[in-house]
């Protein structure tokens, strides 16, 4: 028999498989489960997306588009970009269309990352940046983020955290899964301490239209001198709830894009034209459609996080994202403890703050991605279970 | 007048003024205050429930009924379309551009009972001089309420992302 091991790469066979995942297991096969648990909307796709795509298929444009992605496209994504958060990019040569965020992020590590380079990931955050880190040939250094400082990236942390090594930095906000914003200053912070390094900005803003309290989001690349040196990505699956369509999009310095998109030339070619088409639409035409999406994700969140104090898990009012997190501490419970024994009485699934880094350690991530009957009802069984134990 | 409120309660009129409160940030008492207040203004003039009557065996029968009027001297279409409203079948009375004037969503329990209501008591008014009704035969969305969907949530239990 082929020896395995012998054949495959060491990078990527270290590379352990979440953790939790047993628990994602036992959650997938049980029935009837009242679910917080995914993240990712539960409204269909704007109807008006759904027929540009329909139309640019019956028109048979289903070929390849140019790899940076179609020219009215990245022309709109400029214009977004300028309209939203005042970043100018040029179409030509600062855009580039890919699938999905997740394939920017990777292709941005990539094009930065040298073997042995360090990358500081603060956590809790989304589970990908870690180990497309160790893939890109990087070293992953954790900052951990501490709940009083509302979960954000705070200057004095990072700068423990920076060596000669360091090469880039993520900075995953609005975050999945803590709600946590980045506002002004603490990117002007941050700036103070980054400003005489070469560091890379790799900012994963792929939740930026969903900030609320009157804040509107703000991008790294648009704070002090700090453009030069950042990656925006970006992309429609959350804004416009087209996560099927895998369409992202990265925005930064010429000289970096051009390198991500030989990644994205040679490995991917161009994203899927048909979303390509669809996202056009998205962005000339759904702004009511966004609008009344957000509506409802912030009367949604204010019934959450109130549901969840009432019933004495402490919860911060997340300002970003689609995510509550919950302390669950009052419980005494270790979070997957918490996440097992509730699904189990109660048949209630919310992912446990420890799937998002150790710092998630006593939180659990309950989605907003739900009716509000859904939810409420969610949290009154959770508040069933809390006086039971 | 709190539009924020009346935004909520257009989407879910069975919201509580204790949820409202939540979402608005007032006071619950002042919600509750302001529901009054806008009722009594007749800013809010019901709350009624979406229902897929067809899921019944028993279900009504809708017909829209065009009406062709002669204006009244000094009263325009007031007069009639008031006169038709009054009646316990009509569920909707809207003035319209174009060709006709009036349309008119009558609702009984059976196709024949909308025959003989609009025979009888709709094309009977003075001033009525056509009428044209169409049944409906099936409804898709009311009151921004999809009532073909019917699939489930498609998404998973958990996930990361």
């Amino acid at each position: 028999m082929l020896n395995y091991e012998a054949v495959l790469n060491n990078t990527i066979t270290e590379i352990q498989p979440s953790g939790i995942r047993k628990f994602f297991d036992i959650a997938a096969t049980m029935k009837d489960v009242i679910s917080l648990g995914v993240g990712e909307p539960d409204f269909p796709t704007p109807w008006k997306i759904r027929n540009a795509a329909i139309k640019s298929l019956e028109r048979g444009r289903t070929g390849y588009s140019s790899n940076r992605g179609l020219n009215e496209l990245r022309a709109e994504i400029s214009r977004y970009m300028l309209r939203k958060y005042a970043l100018r990019y040029n179409p030509d040569t600062e855009i580039l269309v890919t699938v999905g965020g997740s394939e920017a992020i990777d292709a941005a590590l990539r094009s930065v990352i040298n073997p042995g380079d360090e990358v500081i990931v603060p956590q809790p955050s989304y589970v990908c940046y870690v180990p497309m880190v160790k893939m890109a040939g990087g070293v992953p250094v954790i900052v951990n983020n501490r709940a009083e400082n509302d979960f954000k990236l705070k200057a004095e942390e990072l700068k423990e955290k920076i060596t000669d090594k360091t090469k880039a930095i993520i900075l995953p906000y609005p975050s999945n899964p803590t709600g946590a914003i980045m506002e002004k200053k603490d990117y002007e912070e941050i700036e103070q301490v980054i400003k005489d390094t070469s560091i890379v900005l790799i900012s994963d803003e792929i939740y930026s239209e969903l900030t609320f309290n009157g804040k509107r989001h703000v991008s790294p690349a648009s704070v002090g001198s700090l453009k030069e040196r950042t990656v925006v990505i970006n992309g429609f699956s959350k804004a416009f709830s087209m996560t099927g369509w895998r369409l992202g999009y990265t925005c930064g310095p010429e000289e970096i894009i051009s390198q991500i998109t030989k990644l994205h030339q040679f490995a991917i070619m161009c994203a899927p034209t048909t979303s390509q088409y669809a996202a056009v639409t998205a962005l000339r035409d759904c702004n009511d459609e966004v609008e009344a999406m957000m509506e409802e994700y912030d009367t949604r969140r204010k019934l959450m996080v109130k549901g969840f104090n009432d019933i004495g898990l402490e919860c911060r009012e997340p300002e970003g994202a689609f995510y509550a997190f919950p302390s669950i501490a009052s419980t005494g419970m270790k979070c997957e403890e918490f996440c097992e024994k509730l699904l189990a009485a109660k048949k209630v699934a919310v992912v446990p703050g420890t799937a998002f880094g150790e710092s998630g350690e006593g939180f659990v991530r309950a989605s907003y991605c739900y009716s509000t009957d859904h939810i409420l009802t969610a949290i009154k069984r959770i508040g069933e279970f809390i006086s039971e134990i | 007048m709190n539009v924020q409120i009346l935004k909520l309660l257009a989407k879910d009129a069975r919201m509580s003024a204790s949820d409202i409160s939540t979402v608005t940030g007032l006071p619950e008492i002042e919600v509750v205050n302001e529901i009054q207040q806008m009722k009594k203004d007749g800013l809010i003039r019901g709350f009624r429930t979406v229902i897929d009557w067809e899921k019944l065996d028993e279900f009504y029968v809708s017909a829209i009924v065009e009406i062709k009027v002669t204006p009244k001297a000094g009263l325009g279409f007031e007069d009639v379309a008031k006169k038709i409203a009054r009646f316990h079948e009509v569920e909707s009375v809207y003035l319209l551009s174009g060709d006709s004037d009036l349309s008119v969503i009558v609702k009984c329990k059976s196709f024949q009972d909308v025959s003989r209501f609009v025979a009888k008591e709709l094309a009977t008014i003075e001033s009525v001089t056509s009428t044209k009704t169409q049944f409906v035969m099936r409804r898709y969305k009311e009151l921004d309420v999809d009532l073909d969907v019917t699939d489930p949530d498609q998404r998973g239990v958990v996930s990361s992302c």
